[in-house]
């Protein structure tokens, strides 16, 4: 049963007044335009025991993405594919209200939309993770920890789950008459992933919408709503989330930020992980 | 071995345009709704959409408890989607899963939106939604259900919820998906909205489509909302003309 909540990210009217009066003005807090998103930092390989991992830091945000790769059976319906598994979890070293447990609808809702995004984007390509068609394949566990709450958690958890698929490698198949030997120590394949995925969220606070709310931006806003891009420019998840609701100009409004956005976020995010450009 | 029958995409646009249930790319499917349909609940309402056949009940405003929760301006609401263990092609356990828990979320900051929930401070405003039969669809069928079942139950409302997917199938934008273009089509994109006020309060986005194919789906998407509020409207109108005629 979903509730009302109670007890998260209480902001002092004071702050809030400050804010909306910045807002007024045309900036933010932290001095920020309204398309302007946070600093961004990646650091692959933070977990060694990971198959990939990235930790990214959106500026007070900071999560943690780990990749394991198990072998495993396909499903029925889809014998020539491997499986991608994301889960993400609100650990509660991130936040004063965050207990530990099973994960919460937020950290469900969370999962499901980084899920979505790299699903329908189709940026893994599930039928390059066959070891042996209907009978063995690779299943890609994407699990995500969110390690200092920071606002915006959800594009930053897009990005770490992209980083660190980009850094994973699967162990080497070697195939001998009809044996199929799996090497796990020798890791050296990269994961088929054909091109990054970025979600940008825009949060709605009384008449104005601004890109990457922070914690504070968050606490007072209405309503936010995150699309999630692929280079070609195609909207590949929309996830509309709090209390408030969108009017039909907003969401058009919003969506041509969000759009700008997603093409410098890509550029930025390829260039932190050291990946080609000139893909598509 | 096993062998596995692969079901295939089957062609989802037909050659003379039209869909697989014969409906043209911006019809809707048939719908029916009806408030009242349960004695005990405050509120009640029963919707299909196609094959899709929802029914919702709500409680309240009514004490919360336990009493800490309550929160001090406004009325807490407590939302609950739920399948039917027999309402999919195969039965799905009755736990609640993770879509079911998503989409109960999502569904309770759209009626957030509509329902004047300063007016009962303390209280708690308890629906729940039940889906009887899964034909594509659900998410939205069961708000507006819901919805309907809130202002059955006298609950004061900014606006009834109308709502309807859009989505892309066979590279076609295309109104109110049903199942197989659920399934297999490119897109699907719920839009719920308060149509008098123009404000839109669920949307979400499955799959793959291009800007220009987003802004052609929301205004499919706002020609079938009209329609359907209209149809809310009435089903609304008739049962409280009925009460009116019974008091005089």
């Amino acid at each position: 049963m979903s509730m009302t909540p109670t007890n998260e990210n209480v902001i002092p009217l004071i702050k809030k007044e400050s804010i909306i009066a910045l807002l007024e003005r045309g900036t933010r807090s932290d001095g920020r335009k309204f398309t302007d998103y946070r600093p961004l930092s990646i650091t692959l390989g933070y977990a060694k025991k990971a198959d990939g991992s990235a930790l990214v830091k959106l500026g007070d945000t900071t999560v943690l993405a780990g990749v394991k790769v198990e072998e495993d059976e396909p499903y029925p319906d889809t014998p020539n594919q491997g499986n991608l598994v994301v889960n993400a979890e609100l650990l509660p070293l991130a936040y004063e209200t965050f207990e530990p447990g099973p994960p919460d609808e937020n950290a469900i809702e969370l999962s499901r939309v980084v899920d979505r995004s790299l699903r329908d984007s189709k940026a893994v390509d599930l039928s390059g993770l066959v070891i042996e068609p209907g009978k063995k394949v690779w299943t890609v566990w994407v699990d995500i920890s969110v390690l200092d709450y920071g606002g915006n958690v959800l594009d930053a958890c897009t990005i770490a789950a992209v980083a660190a698929l980009y850094d994973a490698k699967l162990p080497k198949v070697v195939r001998e008459n009809d044996n199929i030997i799996i090497q796990k120590e020798e890791k050296v394949t990269p994961l088929p992933i054909k091109y990054p995925v970025v979600t940008v969220s825009v949060a709605k606070i009384g008449k104005f919408l601004v890109v990457d709310p922070d914690l504070e931006e968050e606490g007072i806003m209405d309503a936010k709503i995150s699309f999630s891009y692929i280079p070609s420019g195609n909207i590949v998840g929309i996830q509309k989330s709090g209390e408030g609701s969108f009017s039909q100009q907003e969401v058009e409004v919003a969506e041509g930020m969000a759009s700008a956005t997603s093409q410098k976020l890509l550029e930025e995010l390829k260039s932190l992980i050291g990946i080609g450009k000139g893909e598509s | 071995m096993i062998t596995v029958l692969q079901v295939q995409k089957p062609k989802l646009i037909l050659d003379d345009g039209r869909r697989l249930d014969g409906r043209r790319p911006d019809e809707l499917r048939p719908m029916k709704m009806e408030i009242g349909v349960l004695k005990n609940a405050d509120g009640s309402s029963l919707v299909e959409v196609g094959n899709t056949k929802i029914i919702a009940a709500v409680y309240g405003p009514r004490e919360m408890h336990p009493r800490h929760l309550a929160l001090p301006n406004r009325a807490t609401l407590r939302v609950r989607y739920h399948m039917t263990p027999f309402s999919t092609d195969e039965r799905k356990s009755p736990v609640p899963s993770r879509r079911e828990i998503e989409l109960s979320k999502v569904i309770r900051e759209a009626l957030e939106s509509s329902i004047l929930v300063e007016q009962f401070p303390r209280s708690s405003i308890d629906v729940f939604m039940e889906v009887i039969q899964a034909d594509a669809g659900t998410r939205l069928a069961s708000l507006m259900a819901a919805s309907l079942a809130v202002v059955d139950a006298g609950i004061p409302v900014k606006d009834v919820i109308a709502a309807v997917a859009v989505g892309k199938a066979d590279g076609v934008v295309v109104l109110d998906l049903n199942e197989p273009e659920d399934m297999w089509g490119e897109a699907d994109m719920p839009v719920a909205m308060l149509p008098s006020l123009g404000q839109i309060t669920l949307i979400q986005l499955n799959g793959n489509m291009t800007q220009q194919e987003f802004k052609q789906g929301l205004e499919l998407a706002y020609k079938g909302i009209s329609t359907i509020y209209n149809l809310e409207k009435e089903v609304l109108r008739n049962k409280f003309a009925e009460i009116h005629e019974e008091g005089s």
